[in-house]
């Protein structure tokens, strides 16, 4: 007979948490660092719309924020964090800090993946007389749609990856469980369980990313 | 009224301290209806030069007019509705791997924003004018070099140009399907009147469908005019080059060695152009001459439609006699330059 110290309740509230962190800052996320992406490659020098002022300062911020590592992110942000949603522990707290962490991340995986699609794409749309929106648009989003999809899983696995700090400032899910019932009270089951429900996560989330891309991609 | 006009136009680079020249005081007009081709090796300028015509370059100082407008007095949204009527293809043909043939064809009309009928009909006209109404819904890795650069040709043309740049269009093709698109170039220039402009590092291409040459080097025209008169009298020596290429104008080296300089004996280059070309003139001058004719080469081209006769003769005879013979000749439109062989 298996001992253990939690419930299958707590144990899917942890992976509903998780699950909640994970798609909420993603959603928000990518919100804010696809566009940040789109702006660092459009006002780059060369760019369609290059602008030397919006790079140099949009540039020195995103590095600097990701040179930050989660966990002291989401300490040193934590009057921020009060500010925004009234509380600084629990899920929403951790979300908070998850947004900020995760924004600037994709920003330079969309800036990379949009980098990848041949420039003569783009001289045959400004050819064409397309505007710099429709540069966006019809040319540089359809041909990076593949790699932005693979960019997109990578921040995912990042983000389950930093909720596992997100206990932390009680933010729950399965990375605390594991800390806390896993590591601190020697339950091995738990600790087993954890490890092989993040494989599973983190496997499933990879394929389906890879596989959605190869579907997109055509070349 | 002329299509293109490039007036002393430069073209500077600044990097990193360095200033490059990469056109320098160039002067160029296209004439409507014109296959004009800018031949050069790379890094002649040539990118640079047909990037001007579009704008996707601006000329550190001069002017580039296109259809007698000055391209520097339109506005940044003016210039985009010039851009669609100046179609453009490229050596990589550039088109979008994530959509489909048709897709492809249809962006320059999506961008103006037709109407989804009216892009269905543009569309399957084009196709089936490029001969690849049956690959509408391939996508561009499905398709060969040649293929390709039919979708290009498709997409460039949707917006009814009536220019169309072609940036080394057949320089990723092989010979085959290279002579295959250049016609197609051709019958676009018939059919829909569109004047033409080519750059290419390939004579072939220039001697196939062109009209008119500039010859670049070093970010300057060398040479330019009609394909007759560059390639009947290249002056500079990188034009020589390129003749010679497509047009063989030398005694071969085994020929050279056997030849005997006896009594008198002297050598000709003769150069005729155009209808005379078909008259028996070497066998009417042996009738009509007392010398001895040994031909030591002969080359026929075909330029614009014109015939270029090319040979190497050699005289033997009564110096009077050679005289004459050459007085024949001249009068009989042959261009004579005697040549003195070792």
């Amino acid at each position: 007979m298996i001992s253990t110290t939690i419930t299958l309740d707590q144990f899917l509230r942890a992976i509903n948490e998780t699950l909640y962190m994970v798609g909420f800052s993603l959603l928000i996320g990518s919100l804010i660092g696809i566009p940040i992406g789109i702006l660092l490659v459009v006002t780059r020098p060369g760019g369609v719309l290059k602008n030397k002022i919006v790079y140099q300062v949009l540039n020195p911020i995103i590095n600097i924020v990701r040179s930050l590592p989660f966990i002291i992110l989401m300490v040193a942000i934590i009057p921020f964090t009060r500010l925004i949603v009234q509380t600084s522990i629990g899920t929403s707290a951790a979300i908070v800090p998850l947004i900020i962490f995760i924004s600037p991340f994709i920003g330079r995986l969309v800036e990379n993946s949009l980098l990848e699609v041949n420039p003569g794409i783009v001289e045959a749309a400004e050819a064409m007389g397309a505007t710099p929106f429709q540069v966006i648009w019809y040319f540089l989003l359809p041909e990076a749609f593949g790699s932005l999809i693979l960019s997109l899983t990578t921040a995912t696995i990042g983000l389950i990856g930093a909720t596992a700090m997100a206990g932390t400032v009680g933010g729950g899910g399965i990375g605390d469980l594991a800390i806390v019932f896993g590591y601190q009270r020697f339950d091995t089951f738990v600790m087993v369980t954890t490890v092989v429900v993040l494989i599973i996560f983190v496997q499933s989330i990879q394929s389906a990313g890879n596989v959605l891309a190869r579907k997109v991609r055509r070349h | 009224m002329a299509m293109i006009e490039l007036k002393d136009v430069c073209k500077t680079y600044f990097r990193q301290g360095i200033t490059n020249e990469a056109l320098k005081d160039i002067q160029l007009t296209v004439e409507k209806g014109d296959i004009y081709g800018v031949i050069g090796y790379s890094g002649a300028g040539k990118s640079t030069l047909i990037r001007l015509v579009n704008y996707l370059e601006k000329p550190t100082s001069g002017q580039v007019f296109v259809e007698g407008k000055a391209l520097d007095s339109f506005t940044v949204r003016e210039l985009r509705t010039v851009k669609k009527g100046i179609g453009m293809i490229f050596q990589h043909f550039n088109l979008l791997n994530s959509k489909s043939v048709y897709h492809n064809v249809a962006l320059p009309l999506i961008l103006s924003k037709k109407s989804k009928r009216e892009i269905n009909a543009r569309v399957t006209e084009l196709l089936e004018f490029v001969g690849l109404s049956d690959k509408a819904s391939s996508f561009p890795n499905e398709l060969s070099g040649g293929q390709k650069q039919r979708v290009g040709i498709a997409r460039a043309l949707a917006s009814n140009p009536s220019i169309l740049l072609c940036d080394e269009a057949t320089s990723a093709l092989d010979p085959q399907t290279t002579r295959s698109i250049l016609q197609l170039l051709k019958k676009i220039n018939i059919e829909y009147n569109i004047t033409i402009m080519i750059i290419t590092h390939e004579m072939s291409v220039i001697q196939e469908i062109c009209n008119k040459v500039a010859v670049m080097e070093k970010g300057e025209i060398i040479e330019q005019g009609t394909v007759l008169e560059v390639f009947g009298h290249p002056q500079h020596p990188t034009t020589k080059t390129f003749v010679e290429t497509v047009i063989h104008k030398s005694i071969p080296p085994s020929v050279k060695r056997l030849i005997k300089m006896e009594n008198g004996s002297r050598i000709y280059s003769l150069e005729i152009i155009g209808d005379r070309a078909s008259e028996p003139l070497v066998d009417s001058l042996i009738r009509s001459h007392d010398v001895k004719v040994n031909i030591l080469f002969a080359n026929i081209s075909e330029l614009q439609d014109t015939t270029l006769v090319n040979m190497y003769l050699q005289l033997q005879g009564e110096p009077s006699a050679i005289d004459k013979a050459i007085v024949y000749l001249t009068n009989n439109g042959a261009v004579m330059k005697e040549v003195v062989e070792k």
